[in-house]
């Protein structure tokens, strides 16, 4: 679907056409990323970071299938595979560390957009399916990421997998059971190591199948935009090509930039020392960490150290873990507020800024050692975590009394500025209206 | 009613993490974790400069040849470098034949041709280093039931790599009598060493290095250990990645190039929005 005024496709030669009549991808194409699909025109930077999250995945896969050429999923060989790809492949050292430091990238990117969701409440209708889509892409890409961690069989690759399949031996009744068949064995080796490596092949593919969901599911209403007023009239919207796909094209620069920065100049500063010491199951390392990534999620796991009731301290951390994902989900139902965009939302922006340092502070405990202070003030952070999307967000929905809107999105643009005629935009058929303007 | 579900949901885990939390201060006030040794005693390595830090960084041939040798002539007695071959020491600039006399002097494994039988040849330039213990047992039997660890990796395995290696080495001392007057029961046991540096501060390897002199040096530098304990891990800065210095020249005109692309995107995209902005102007 799209909006009446959109661009029409118009083959431009016989060839073209024949193949219009055929297989129309030109015309997906041009429809989904060219002049045929209107964007708001006043989005902002924060809406550059779907493209860089596609941007990323691609960039796996391809530096991912390389690197699994010269790969051995074996737990005799496999680090040795990681230092021969590292010291004799062609650029070897190039694709990994351009393969380890694109999954921090990623996530980069994915929490910024995951956030940019938060603030503007891109979760809203009529845009719940994409949310759902998002938080799916989500998980898929935290499983892929760990089993991703598993491969180089390192000690944290090992002790990661250990302590992570372990969550599950937390499930009552079939949680032993569940860990060794997950692993194929009592502790991680050569069966586990394998599996992962398989899904750590295949999923890639099912998130990049979701993402393509993701962007048609998004690509029904159109996109959201800064200020949460949907779209109206052609002025409200420019065509993605050439306006989105230029702002588009140089944020992947300046993201490449960044990201090379890291690649060529501090590749193992994101990483763990330990992963470059081969697996040893008779060596506990002092701290088991996961990657950055999981840090907030990681203090989360961790909070709970004492019994609740009958509930065990392992299983209300692991429950407390999967939660802090899965309340995602229901963001659309818990915050009822009809105006969509904290820019209009006073009482909720204040505590959405509040959830952006609880997360940082999260994160920062979930790297540090498991001692106080850092257990104590992760379950403070992890209170105030569930307290947010719980308690607080469904509460200020009901209570806030948003700002005014502005009347359409040209209107937001434009109608601020009183010296211009509003007719500079020469499409723009429903000028600004008089409220703003008086 | 979802969020009346949600907020008795909020309710079960924050209730929940106070629970913790509670237990976690009331156990903090009753029973404060002990101080240990490890905790007051235990120092962060050294500040220590190599030719390949920074950003323009390149290796210093003269310094990693003679850390090679100071390697070859006391580590490798108790260390392997599994992931270094001798064909990669013309990266140190030894020239063809001298890696072929090099790989000459070490025994690696191989076959009897005319047996069939496991024996000993001298090294080629194709071989690895050879490991100085056939099997962890042999090297706990050797060394007071400890395994030295392999170095090729060394210096990327410890959070400050180079810096640790060269604290470590230079870092023996005796055990500080202000450390056993607070802790009597932390004396260094027998067979261990006091090294400061060290993660439990008592380290199974003896001072490897020792007198000025320990190795003698074909540049005429002078082998103090200081200059020793440096060299060395410099040596293992570049057996632990070979291809940092082809990374660093790599990554200058790759940042170049994308400074260029994206100084040009940028434009384009100022260029094609001109009109839609026009007002602001």
């Amino acid at each position: 679907m799209s909006f009446p005024w959109a661009q029409q496709y118009k083959p431009v030669n016989p060839f073209m056409r024949w193949m219009d009549e055929k297989l129309p991808l030109p015309r997906l194409v041009y429809n989904s990323l060219g002049a045929g699909y209107p964007v708001p025109r006043n989005l902002n930077y924060f809406w550059n970071f779907g493209i860089l999250a596609g941007l990323c995945l691609g960039l796996q896969i391809v530096t991912g299938i390389i690197l699994a050429m010269h790969y051995a999923a074996n737990a005799g060989v496999a680090f040795d595979s990681v230092e021969h790809i590292m010291r004799d492949v062609n650029w070897g050292w190039m694709l990994r560390y351009a393969h380890a430091n694109g999954a921090s990238a990623f996530f980069v990117v994915i929490y910024i957009h995951i956030f940019r969701g938060f603030f503007y409440g891109s979760y809203k209708a009529p845009r719940e399916m994409v949310w759902l889509l998002g938080v799916t892409i989500f998980l898929l890409m935290m499983a892929t990421a760990f089993m991703g961690y598993v491969l180089p069989w390192g000690q944290m690759s090992f002790w990661g997998a250990k302590v992570i399949t372990g969550l599950f031996s937390a499930i009552p009744l079939v949680g032993d059971p569940l860990q060794q068949w997950l692993l194929g064995g009592f502790a991680p080796d050569n069966a586990a190591l394998n599996r992962f490596f398989s899904l750590h092949y295949l999923l890639p593919f099912v998130i990049a199948g979701v993402v393509i969901l993701h962007i048609w599911a998004l690509h029904i209403p159109g996109s959201s935009n800064p200020t949460g007023v949907e779209v109206k009239s052609e002025s409200d919207t420019v065509p993605f090509y050439p306006y989105f796909v230029a702002k588009d094209g140089w944020a992947v620069g300046a993201f490449a930039f960044l990201y090379c920065l890291v690649l060529f100049f501090f590749p193992n500063s994101l990483g763990h020392p330990d992963n470059y010491i081969p697996a040893n199951p008779m060596s506990t390392p002092a701290h088991i960490v996961p990657e950055w990534y999981f840090w907030p999620f990681y203090a989360i796991l961790r909070a709970f150290t004492a019994d609740f009731f009958f509930i065990p301290a392992k299983l209300m951390g692991v429950l407390a873990m999967f939660s802090a994902i899965l309340v995602w989900f229901f963001m659309p139902w818990l915050d009822r507020s009809p105006v969509r965009s904290g820019a209009y939302r006073p009482l909720y922006r204040k505590f959405f800024w509040v959830l952006v340092l609880d997360a940082l502070v999260l994160g920062y405990c979930g790297g540090a050692p498991a001692a106080e202070p850092y257990v104590m003030i992760s379950q403070i952070a992890a209170i105030y975590y569930f307290a947010h999307f719980l308690i607080i967000v469904p509460i200020v929905s009901a209570i806030e009394r948003p700002d005014p809107l502005p009347t359409s999105i040209t209107e937001a643009v434009l109608g601020k500025d009183e010296n211009v005629p509003l007719m500079a935009s020469p499409t723009a058929p429903f000028p600004g209206t008089q409220h703003s303007n008086a | 009613m979802i969020r009346i579900i949600s907020i008795l949901v909020g309710l079960f885990f924050t209730v929940a993490l106070a629970w913790s939390f509670g237990n976690g201060a009331y156990q903090q006030i009753t029973e404060p974790p002990p101080v240990t040794a490890e905790h007051e005693f235990h120092r962060h390595p050294k500040e220590v400069h190599f030719a390949s830090d920074g950003a323009f960084g390149k290796f210093d041939r003269q310094q990693l040849q003679r850390g090679f040798q100071v390697y070859k002539e006391v580590c490798s007695a108790c260390h392997s470098l599994s992931h270094v071959a001798f064909r990669d020491l013309t990266q140190l600039g030894y020239s063809d034949p001298e890696v072929k006399a090099i790989a000459k002097g070490f025994q690696v494994p191989g076959i009897d041709p005319n047996t069939g039988e496991d024996a000993m040849r001298p090294g080629m330039p194709t071989d690895y280093f050879p490991k100085p213990f056939a099997n962890d047992i042999a090297a706990r039997a050797a060394n007071n039931n400890a395994v030295p660890p392999d170095l090729s990796l060394m210096t990327k395995a410890r959070h400050d790599g180079p810096a640790y290696v060269y604290s470590l080495l230079t870092g023996y001392q005796a055990q500080p009598a202000a450390l056993l007057k607070e802790f009597p029961d932390a004396k260094t046991p027998n067979g261990l060493h006091y090294n400061p540096y060290f993660a439990n501060l008592n380290l199974a390897m003896p001072p490897p290095l020792t007198s000025t002199g320990q190795v003698s040096y074909g540049d005429g530098t002078k082998a103090t250990v200081d200059q020793m304990a440096k060299d060395v891990s410099a040596f293992l800065v570049w057996t632990a990645e070979p291809k940092l210095e082809k990374r660093k020249q790599t990554g200058w005109p790759v940042l170049g190039f994308l400074l260029f692309a994206t100084i040009l995107g940028y434009m384009s995209y100022k260029n094609i929005w001109y009109e839609k902005k026009k007002h602001k102007a």
